[in-house]
């Protein structure tokens, strides 16, 4: 075991990977001399050389479109995409090919890519480096998406993510990048995608969470003394973790969502349907959700207005408890 | 202060066979009278294929369909220069070359029927799903061919675009990591002069498409894609290179779309009638019909025997495909991931079951 961060487990899932599978392949801007942006690749091009750890030209149509072409003839490549909010630029190759290569070629050829992305808000980065995308590729069908928040979680599911036989958008909340440090083991593991995890177990109120809110809510939720809360990680936004939502909210009969994307049409509108779907009779509440707002992103000085407080999160539970 | 020329750029053109049918022998790529017979025998199969694409699209008999009319040799003659394990990655203009390339003729009318069955490939060839949207299948060559060439592999990728898609991100990007990694790609752009109703001086003010990949470091030379022997010299001069690690390169074919853009298209609104008489006049098979009559590999019986083994192929696959079994409704969940998640089963036991 060691200690380590969210970039530091990023890292070493890499290494990892790079390691024991000869076809792993990790491309993108300035991941190999720089070592990434944040790090998360420091020292593997020197380790492995840059036929495995690729600097690219700048283009992340042309970085997602490559990766593509090389999983079909036998690379399994781990594409770094800078910021979440230039992945705009490559969604015409994850849409229109990257997720249905499998279902276009009736299995003939498959695309086993992992694209990783620094995501989300609250470190003050400029603007269009701070969304949280989960819910466009939560909508595209061949797609896996996956938001890990702790390092323990990254390293299992990046591992997973990059032997799963489907493409894998892998979203990493920036804001907790170096805000956690957990022990981790040094060997390789993998942790199965589409599993939930129950970071606080409670039984008066469920709140479905992801990413970076994890921290923040665990947060909010230790400064209740009237409320016992339990809390859900849901590691994967897809294929999400109904089960253990549906369990725990046939538990607490009270629910909450809390996610940084904007409200309409965000993943917490699919988690809120799931639940009326499947456990309307459990509910002894309506199910509230607590989100960014339906703007744009608002600059790094008031970007804290936008991304849900503790302060907010707290309002939300009391509501969903008063009702 | 200094002003100087620093560097000057020249952009070859190559014709092998004249319009009245005459090869310069000097330019004459390596071909013995079987191949050229061979080559003249899938330009048949093609047209053949095609017309009567073409006019099942207009009994309803398959649906959309974008004809390879008048592109024949620019498609032929580029992957005649490809070995089966070579990547071929189509658009949707590419039925021609899909068939050199052993794509079995009824699953492409599978395909334009609307089965996905058609786009799968033979195991032993490695054919790439026909792309859609435009140009975004160049990247996916680049990238294939980036793959053989870091796994070691000696197998050349092969795509296909037509003019406009050079204006798209696509063609640049992919030009510019062919140019930076030196992969093993051939890029073939049929310059049919227009995308639907936008005409080529429209969509580039380069003179010529060939010239573009001077900017990438990619190599560039534009055809007379209405001579085969001309495609091919320069697709196997450029595939034997970037085989022998030599890099990319890029082929601009000029040719013409006698047809419409697609079946849902009338070219009569935007195109005048007298250019498409003008290039019929070039047509790419008539053009070689001269030299082989010129060099006794063609005679009257031979040509109806070509006309005749192409129509009854033609007519055996289209029966295969309107009798091919009927696809099983359940696979359309099927081929999504490679195990069904939660909601997927989910949703397929509703569909199932009600």
């Amino acid at each position: 075991m060691v200690s380590m961060n969210n970039v530091e487990a990023v890292k070493s899932a890499l290494d990892q990977a790079l390691k024991s599978d000869k076809s792993v392949v990790v491309l993108g801007e300035d991941v190999g001399v720089n070592g990434g942006v944040f790090r998360a690749t420091e020292g593997l091009q020197k380790k492995y050389g840059k036929d495995r750890v690729i600097d690219t030209p700048l283009s992340e149509e042309g970085i997602v479109g490559m990766a593509i072409g090389m999983a079909v003839n036998g690379i399994k490549p781990v594409a770094e995409i800078q910021f979440s909010g230039f992945l705009p630029a490559a969604f015409d190759q994850i849409f229109s090919h990257a997720a249905r290569i499998r279902s276009r070629s009736r299995g003939r050829f498959t695309c086993p890519i992992v694209i990783r992305a620094p995501a989300g808000g609250g470190i003050r980065a400029l603007e269009l480096h701070c969304e949280m995308p989960e819910a466009f590729f939560a909508h595209i069908p061949g797609l896996k998406v996956v938001c890990p928040s702790t390092p323990y979680d990254t390293k299992g599911l990046l591992l997973a993510a990059i032997k799963d036989p489907d493409p894998v958008i892998f979203l990493e909340p920036m804001r907790l990048y170096r805000a956690i440090k957990q022990d981790v083991p040094e060997t390789e593991y993998t942790l199965p995608l589409g599993k939930a995890n129950v970071v606080k177990e409670g039984s008066d109120i469920t709140i479905i969470t992801w990413g970076a809110m994890v921290k923040y809510t665990l947060d909010a939720v230790s400064k209740l003394k009237d409320v016992d809360a339990e809390v859900i990680d849901l590691r994967t936004i897809y294929p999400f973790d109904a089960e253990t939502i549906i369990k725990s909210v046939k538990k607490t009969g009270r629910a909450l969502v809390v996610h940084e994307a904007p409200k309409t049409a965000g993943f917490g509108a699919e988690i809120v349907a799931t639940i009326n779907e499947k456990a309307l009779d459990s509910l002894e509440a309506p199910i509230m959700r607590v989100t960014g707002y339906d703007i744009p992103l608002p600059f790094a000085r008031l970007e804290m207005e936008y991304i849900p407080s503790e302060e907010r999160i707290i309002k939300g539970i009391n509501k969903v408890m008063e009702y | 202060m200094v002003k100087k020329v620093i560097r000057k750029f020249e952009v070859e053109y190559l014709q092998v066979l004249d319009e009245d049918g005459n090869a310069d022998e000097k330019l004459m790529p390596k071909l013995t009278g079987k191949q050229i017979k061979e080559l003249y025998e899938n330009m048949i199969l093609v047209r053949t294929f095609d017309d009567k694409a073409f006019s099942m699209q207009r009994q309803g008999r398959i649906g959309s369909y974008l004809q390879v009319k008048g592109q024949e040799a620019a498609q032929v003659g580029s992957v005649y220069a490809l070995q089966d394990k070579d990547w071929m990655f189509p658009m949707y203009r590419s039925s021609g070359a899909l068939l050199v390339r052993k794509q079995p003729m009824h699953l492409l009318y599978l395909y334009w029927g609307g089965d996905e069955r058609g786009l799968k490939s033979p195991d032993n060839v490695n054919n790439f799903p026909i792309a859609i949207p435009v140009g975004t299948q160049m990247p996916h060559a680049v990238g294939a061919a980036w793959a053989s060439k870091l796994l070691g592999k000696k197998d050349v990728s092969m795509v296909f675009m037509g003019d406009g898609a050079t204006s798209k991100a696509d063609f640049h990007t992919a030009m510019n990591f062919a140019g930076v990694y030196q992969v093993p790609c051939v890029l073939v752009c049929e310059n049919n002069e227009w995308a639907i109703s936008v005409p080529i001086k429209t969509q580039t003010h380069s003179e010529t498409i060939a010239q573009k990949g001077i900017a990438y470091g990619v190599k560039g030379i534009q055809v007379d894609g209405n001579d085969v022997f001309a495609v091919y010299k320069a697709a196997k001069d450029a595939v034997d290179d970037a085989r022998a690690g030599k890099g990319p390169a890029l082929i601009e074919c000029m040719t013409y779309r006698i047809g419409d853009h697609s079946t849902s298209d009338d070219a009569k609104k935007y195109r005048n009638e007298k250019e498409v008489e003008e290039w019929a006049k070039k047509d790419p098979i008539l053009r070689l019909e001269k030299y082989m009559k010129k060099s006794n590999l063609l005679d009257d019986a031979y040509k109806k025997k070509v006309f005749e083994n192409s129509k009854s192929e033609v007519e055996k696959e289209v029966k295969k495909y309107e009798e091919y079994p009927a696809q099983d409704k359940e696979d359309i969940f099927k081929y999504t991931f490679a195990e069904m998640p939660y909601q997927v089963k989910e949703q397929f036991e509703e569909y199932k079951h009600g």
